[in-house]
């Protein structure tokens, strides 16, 4: 017989261990799915996982989507890991699209080196600023960030799509949502002739090393990981709690920000109703994936990246219904939930030595 | 014997040349690029079913549904540029700059853009349909069945499209029943069943008994259907969803158009034009008349059906006023599409302003 013993210790080999074989297994039931909608599996997930970065211009379309996601998966691990759960990334991306645009904006047909920085930066302040409201109403008024976070969300969008709408709208557009395009100087430069991929993959890679410096070389790390373990014994410790819920929530929403500028002045060069398939949601499950480490989120976010890309190629060249990429991302999320049992589980076969 | 031979190797040979050019035609792969799911029973759905058309005329159609306005867009439109389509359709407002720009690195690939206005390259055509005509076939209907002289309207966005669709549908509400008021929320979304249910339930508690809608989901019926009052299908024919309700339906009918366009490229005689078909190209089709309709008014709406396909009779035929009472168009005369084109401004009986 075999029975289940709670682990004295997470396994730390397990630890990194589950988000592969969460993988795998969302490979082995998507193939299931596909036989039983009726598509040869093998052939279904190489038109998934391999057709789609097959070549140079597939890889960096990979590499393009993956950018928001590393980047705003980056700013969420600084709040998950003290304990902070910031859902509203989306919100503070569309947040920080809009004041990065709005600046964009403002220098239409203008040209000048010194454009680029100052509407990235924009976007960085508009997403921390937005980020700074459930950050505040938490820790002066003990309100919970989950539903704050959350509902700032769709407040954002609506915010957007007023100024789309409205004032922002392109004089010239028949009053299409839509602004105008944005200046060659408010735009991110592409890095190869021919490909999407733009600057900003530079932000996040920058993101990944600073991320891996506060985590484990500075002090802040170290505080952040004790709050996350127990908040008690932060408090205990004498840590200053609402600082550090304050400064993680702006690194947050800065990144998710920064993902909305990309986003913007990077494929689309422009602002319009929508700017983000969801990144900022889709990131949590990159967070966790990526178990909240730099480096497993850069993997990560490359996994999830190939469901979006997979989706569409499967249908265009079998006809699989697109909206079967979500499944994949849902599945991935099952999965590891599921197998993180096994972190602080572990199965015992009775009868045999000790 | 001799004249056998020749005979059969002549008619082998014109035999053989028909199967090649055949074979040629069908080798045209068309691709679909759609904004919601095939299944919304609105907008989409009634592309598919224009799709559809094309496969049974003989050709090879791709289509990918669900695909967002963002920076995926661009994606999609290469990609199948680039695995062996000669003309793709992209079927929202949305999808225009990443068409005109996917458009200029294929310039073999032929591009049709629904709803938009740029042909920036000559590879790239625009195509719409002339929806305000069946929406006085719809304002005549409503002007008609209302009992408390107040039709609401569930509108989208405040662009000219639907700004025009506004007007047409009172001006013809207006000249049967000149006391009507048409009562405006906007929605601001395409399809968003939550949305749109809860804009007609406010019409409805304003007094409203007729419902008309520029959204795209079943919901307005629906709810029509549950308050009791009449309303109008959108895109598709709606009737099943709300049987006691839904009067009629504007339906978009893209299948004759489409087969057009892929033959031309077929035989290779694809150009860009912009295209605006109404009633009488049969883009716009008027579904089956509710029996709740007498029959003098049912006869009436068959006759305006055949006017506005002739020609005979134009949805905006001056004499024609804005709300503050300003002449748009003079007696006699009948707007251009221009001014169609551009329209930014309700005619007279139209409540509110427009968001600005």
């Amino acid at each position: 017989m075999i029975k289940i013993v709670k682990r004295d210790q997470p396994s730390r080999a397990i630890f990194f261990l589950t988000p592969v074989l969460a993988i795998f297994l969302t490979l082995v039931a998507g193939g299931l799915i596909f036989y039983i909608l009726g598509f040869k599996p093998f052939e279904a997930l190489k038109f998934f996982f391999i057709v789609p970065i097959a070549d140079k211009y597939g890889f960096s379309e990979l590499l393009l989507k993956a950018t928001p996601l590393c980047l705003i998966a980056i700013g969420l691990s600084f709040c998950f890991k003290s304990n902070n759960w910031n859902i509203g990334a989306e919100g503070q991306l569309t947040f920080g699209a809009i004041v990065s645009g709005g600046v964009a904006l403002l220098f239409y047909e203008q040209e000048g080196f010194y454009i680029l920085p100052i509407v990235i930066l924009a976007g960085a302040i508009g997403g921390m600023l937005y980020a700074s409201i459930p950050a505040i109403l938490k820790t002066y008024f003990n309100t919970n960030e989950i539903l704050v976070s959350l509902m700032l969300v769709y407040v954002s969008k609506l915010i957007l799509d007023y100024l789309v709408v409205g004032p922002w709208s392109n004089p010239e557009g028949f009053n299409f949502p839509e602004t105008r395009q944005f200046s060659d100087s408010a735009k991110l430069p592409l890095l190869f002739e021919g490909l999407r991929i733009h600057a900003g993959i530079f932000l996040a890679l920058a993101a990944v090393v600073i991320s891996w410096f506060v985590f484990y070389k500075t002090y802040l790390g170290f505080q952040m990981k004790v709050s996350g373990f127990s908040l008690k014994t932060a408090k205990y410790a004498g840590y200053k709690g609402k600082k550090m819920i304050i400064l993680v929530f702006l690194i947050s929403g800065a990144c998710a920000g920064l993902a909305g500028v990309g986003e913007i002045t990077g494929p689309i060069g422009q602002l319009h109703r929508e700017i983000s398939p969801d990144y900022g949601f889709t990131a949590i499950i990159v967070a966790f994936l990526g178990r909240l480490h730099p480096v497993g989120i850069i993997f990560a976010s490359l996994v999830v990246a190939i469901t979006y890309l997979g989706a569409e190629t499967a249908q265009i060249f079998m006809q699989i219904p697109k909206y079967t990429g979500q499944v994949f991302q849902g599945m991935i999320l099952f999965f590891l939930l599921a197998s993180d049992y096994l972190l602080f589980f572990k199965f015992k076969f009775i009868g045999s030595k000790k | 014997m001799h004249k056998f031979l020749i005979r059969s190797f002549v008619s082998s040979l014109v035999l053989l040349f028909t199967l090649t050019v055949a074979a040629i035609a069908k080798d045209v792969k068309a691709a679909f690029v759609y904004i919601g799911p095939t299944g919304d029973h609105g907008w989409t759905y009634q592309h598919d079913v224009g799709r559809k058309a094309v496969e049974a005329a003989g050709f090879k159609t791709t289509y990918v549904e669900g695909v967002p306005e963002s920076a995926d867009a661009e994606r999609v439109l290469r990609q199948l540029a680039n695995s062996g389509h000669d003309i793709i359709f992209t079927t929202s407002f949305g999808y225009m700059n990443p068409t005109n720009k996917v458009a200029k690195e294929f310039p073999n690939v032929k591009f049709e853009h629904a709803t938009g206005y740029k042909r920036e390259h000559p590879n790239v055509s625009t195509y719409a349909a002339r929806f305000y005509e069946g929406r006085t076939i719809l304002g005549t209907i409503a002007g008609t069945m209302t009992k408390s002289n107040v039709i609401g309207y569930v509108a989208s966005f405040p662009i000219p499209e639907v700004i025009r669709g506004i007007n047409s549908f009172t001006l013809a509400a207006q000249k049967v029943n000149p006391n009507i008021k048409t009562k405006i929320v906007w929605a601001f979304t395409w399809y968003d069943p939550g949305k749109e249910a809860e804009a007609a339930k406010a019409l409805i508690d304003q007094g409203a008994d007729v419902i008309a809608q520029h959204t795209d989901s079943t919901a307005i019926v629906q709810m029509a259907e549950k308050a009791g009052v009449y309303a109008f299908g959108q895109a598709s024919d709606m009737d099943k969803f709300a049987p006691k309700a839904v009067l009629t339906s504007v339906e978009n009918n893209w299948g004759p158009y489409y087969v057009d366009r892929v033959k031309a490229v077929a035989n290779g005689t694809w150009n860009q034009k912009d295209t605006w078909h109404g009633i009488g190209d049969g883009m716009v089709v008027i579904s089956g008349l509710d029996s709740q309709m007498p029959g003098d008014l049912q006869a009436k709406v068959k006759k305006l059906q055949a006017d506005l396909a002739s020609g005979k009779v134009h949805s905006f035929t001056g004499p024609i006023y804005d709300q503050k009472g300003n002449l748009m168009v003079a007696e006699g005369k009948t707007a251009d599409d221009g001014m169609l084109a551009g329209m930014m401004t309700y005619v007279k009986g139209v409540e509110g302003d427009i968001p600005k």
